[in-house]
């Protein structure tokens, strides 16, 4: 079978004679690879950088005539980062977490991440707009400050993280369930992941509210994310999603303590096989030095305690907080081993792979390229048993990996990789190879038909690190772990179009003038920020 | 064996992390002199700056013996990771000697500079000149210090030694900077001679032994009491009496600090807490 390629897409067929031929016979051909969660810009994530020279000096790439220098394992330069998606065959990234405040910094970052086309996802969980628009009842009202939220900061999805505990970790507090009183708005973090997810629907929005979960990172946490995925239930229509739960593995947690922790995925997993409003990101644990950087600034607190690491913690006016801890995921402590197991479990025991996306949540659980670490895991039995051989022994005994048989194929492979991530994210043009889509192809030296995954998944996981051929908009930028060409990847963004728009009245500007140390005119996000602007339009039905 | 002789006087920083036994094993003349090292940004091959003369014995000893003849005390990172053999250098060695080295032995006849054992797993460092700032301390940012090893210094060293230490012992022989031991959390330090001072700043656990003057002792330690003698590897015990505090309170730490009582009359306001 052919594909061919004509002015960046897919197209039924060129002339034969001029166009430059790839031969991948005997090798996987699939569309770029798509990250739905990765912290890869933003002032976390430099700040990250500040914060972790040791990071950079053993990892480094040197200039070349094409590429530029760049350093970072955990937490890499903004170019290093594109060029590692770009080898990998990966070719769009979405940045999941952006304090609205921030947006400009991010963007700028965005626009020297080469490679990849991007997005991110602004904070909105714990704005205090929100919060009093949700707790007056004003859904419609706030729809229309959500919508110029996202189109003045450049977003593409609303992402909530721990709804409420930011606004509460303001005075040093956090909630312990999604029924707990946001402290000065009388507001539940039910409340508010209802509000959003109506405001969501409100606004014809492509990707569903973004939750990381409250109480995330505790024993016991299993019940919360259940109780969230829940508490949206009947918001639902047509079997179409309209939640997805990141990082699940940090959400899944049974157990009254860390002594007696536990994986919670068999209640998480059967929850979501009977259900089609829920989508999952993994946010699978890999045994390695690693830097986590959340806007949980509570959790990133706990962490900070745990560990005894150095940290930074940050709360950014009235609309998030920040953390950033480095951690180091070791094979023989039990908690870590536990947590390693429940990302696979979740991954295996889900059935539906368009249901549940390959995530590090990087670089919380594991930078982005160990990728091809967990594609061998899920792939192979056999790779699962000799990693577990190493791990604590009290955590293999607790694993339920052991008694999971399940191999995923090549096809759910490209599932959780691509097409469920776009379709989740309601990206049309991306994670097919079909007529019409981007030219944003992959191709992987490995017969599907010769090789054995299960048996040879060193082979398979050699052949994930690097591609062989990455074609970014038609043109082919990377290959064997070389850049052929430094491309610019377009930032997709929405422009959501209400029919009664927010307009910044006196008041608002007071308000920015009290609360913010910008001023509302300052704010906003211009499209000229941007190098390649791809706005999305979307027409909100308010 | 292999001998280096430095061709000329270095300008710019060289990364030399190839001088190590580890890399030369097994390689001869001119396989050595084609390892490639960094002068300041330009990559340059070993040979070109370094006459490497090989002396072949009888019987090929296991691990090689490297001998550095001259100055290097622009050359960084020799015996990075090293896991045997040995490397005696007469003269002054630039920064990170014997980074991350896993075991082996190191004499430097000379100074040496900064970062000297840095984040070391074992194998032995001898200094017979001075040792700079951060002897056996981690990369900055990092946490991870000594895990194992010895370093011995016959003269001073600088700031920071031992810092994030958790295994190993280090021998100053000479006078000791501020800091040394700070965040350490395991492992001895010796120092022979005087300190300047703030010695054991947030140290969790371990051993710090003053055997000179110490101006005086961080706030956040307690006196625990007054020791005879004090162990210091096998065979080798410091005679006191010292005095013991324990520290740092700040971080809820049991580290202890020992300093000696004869050189220190200043801190006998503390015996009254006894």
């Amino acid at each position: 079978m052919d594909i061919a390629v004509r002015g960046g897409k897919i197209v039924e067929k060129v002339k034969e004679s001029r166009a430059k031929k790839i031969d991948a016979s005997g090798m996987i051909v699939m569309p770029g690879g798509v990250d739905i969660h990765s912290h890869i810009a933003g002032s976390e994530v430099n700040t990250g950088r500040l914060l972790r020279p040791e990071d950079h000096f053993k990892d480094f790439e040197r200039k070349t005539l094409k590429t530029r220098s760049g350093v970072g394992y955990s937490v890499p330069s903004t170019f290093t980062t594109g060029y590692r998606y770009a080898k990998m065959g990966y070719t769009t990234v979405m940045n999941p977490s952006m304090p609205p405040l921030e947006a400009k910094h991010t963007h700028e970052e965005l626009n020297d991440t080469p490679m990849v086309d991007k997005a991110t996802y602004p904070l909105l969980g714990d704005w205090w707009f929100v919060l009093e628009y949700l707790k007056n009842g004003e859904i419609e009202e706030c729809a229309r400050y959500v919508a110029w939220m996202i189109t003045s900061t450049k977003g593409y999805a609303i992402k909530i993280v721990n709804p409420g505990g930011l606004e509460a970790w303001g005075s040093g507090r956090n909630l312990s369930s999604i029924d707990d009183q946001v402290p000065n708005f009388g507001i539940t973090p039910r409340e508010i992941l209802r509000g959003l997810c109506r405001v969501n629907k409100l606004l014809n929005m492509p990707h569903t509210i973004h939750v990381h979960t409250n109480n995330l990172g505790k024993p016991g946490n299993y019940l919360t994310t259940l109780d969230t995925m829940k508490c949206v239930e009947n918001l639902a229509s047509e079997n179409k999603p309209v939640i997805h739960i990141t990082h699940c593995q940090f959400s899944a947690f049974k157990g009254s303590d860390w002594r007696t922790l536990k994986s919670g995925v068999e209640e998480i997993a059967k929850y979501v096989n009977n259900h089609s409003h829920v989508t999952l990101d993994m946010g699978q644990v890999i045994f390695t030095d690693t830097t986590t950087m959340t806007a949980d600034g509570p959790f990133q607190y706990t962490l900070h305690r745990l560990s005894g690491n150095k940290w930074v913690n940050h709360d950014v006016e009235t609309e998030t907080s920040a953390g950033i801890v480095p951690f180091r995921y070791r094979r023989k402590n039990l908690v870590h081993a536990i947590q390693w197991s429940i990302g696979l479990e979740l991954a295996l025991q889900i059935q539906n792979p368009w249901k549940i996306f390959m995530t590090t949540d990087h670089p919380n659980a594991g930078p982005f390229t160990s990728y091809p670490r967990i594609i061998a895991w899920l792939m192979s039995r056999k790779a699962r048993e000799v990693t577990m051989k190493k791990i604590n022994q009290r955590a293999r005994s607790r694993s339920l990996l052991p008694s999971i048989d399940r191999e995923l194929g090549f096809y759910e492979i490209a599932i959780m990789t691509r097409a469920g991530q776009t379709r989740a994210l309601g990206l049309r043009n991306k994670g097919h190879l079909g007529v019409g889509a981007d030219a944003d192809i992959a191709i992987y030296n490995i017969n599907p038909e010769t090789t054995n995954p299960s048996k040879k998944y060193k082979t398979l996981r050699r052949a994930f690190e690097n591609a062989v051929y990455t074609i970014k908009g038609g043109k082919i930028v990377a290959g064997n772990g070389q850049i052929y060409k430094d491309v610019k990847g377009a930032t997709m963004w929405l422009d959501v179009q209400v029919s009664n728009p927010v307009e910044i009245t006196e008041e608002m500007k007071r308000r920015f003038r009290e609360y913010w140390t910008v001023e509302c005119e300052n704010y906003p996000v211009t499209e000229n920020y941007l190098e390649v602007s791809h706005p999305i339009t979307v027409k909100a039905e308010v | 064996m292999v001998n280096l002789y430095p061709l000329k006087e270095f300008r710019f920083p060289i990364i030399a992390g190839c001088i190590s036994p580890d890399v030369f094993q097994g390689k001869n003349r001119e396989e050595i002199e084609e390892l490639e090292i960094w002068e300041g940004n330009k990559q340059g091959k070993l040979g070109e700056l370094f006459k490497v003369e090989e002396i072949r014995k009888e019987e090929q000893q296991e691990k090689t013996t490297i001998v550095i003849h001259g100055d290097v005390s622009k050359v960084r990172r020799i015996g990075k990771y090293m896991t045997g053999g040995e490397i005696t250098i007469h003269g002054d060695v630039g920064m990170h000697l014997g980074e991350e080295m896993e075991d082996g032995k190191i004499i430097a006849h000379g100074n040496v500079g900064e970062w000297a054992g840095s984040m070391m797993k074992g194998g032995t460092i001898e200094i017979h000149g001075n040792a700079s700032h951060y002897l056996g301390a981690p990369y900055r940012g990092s946490s991870r210090g000594m895990r194992g090893g010895k370093i011995v210094v016959h003269g001073n060293t600088g700031n920071e030694a031992g810092a994030c230490m958790k295994k190993g012992l280090i021998k100053i022989c000479g006078d000791a900077g501020q800091f040394p031991g700070l965040r350490m959390h395991g492992g001895t330090i010796y120092i022979q001679k005087d300190c300047d001072g703030r010695v054991g700043g947030c140290m969790k656990s371990g051993k710090i032994i003053v055997n000179g003057f110490l101006e005086s002792v961080l706030p956040t330690f307690t006196i625990e009491g007054i020791k005879k003698k004090v162990k210091i590897e096998e065979n080798e015990v410091a005679a006191g009496p010292f005095y013991l505090f324990l520290g740092d309170l700040t971080e809820n730490g049991k580290g202890k600090l020992y300093v000696l009582k004869k050189k220190n009359p200043h801190l006998s306001n503390y015996e009254k807490l006894l």
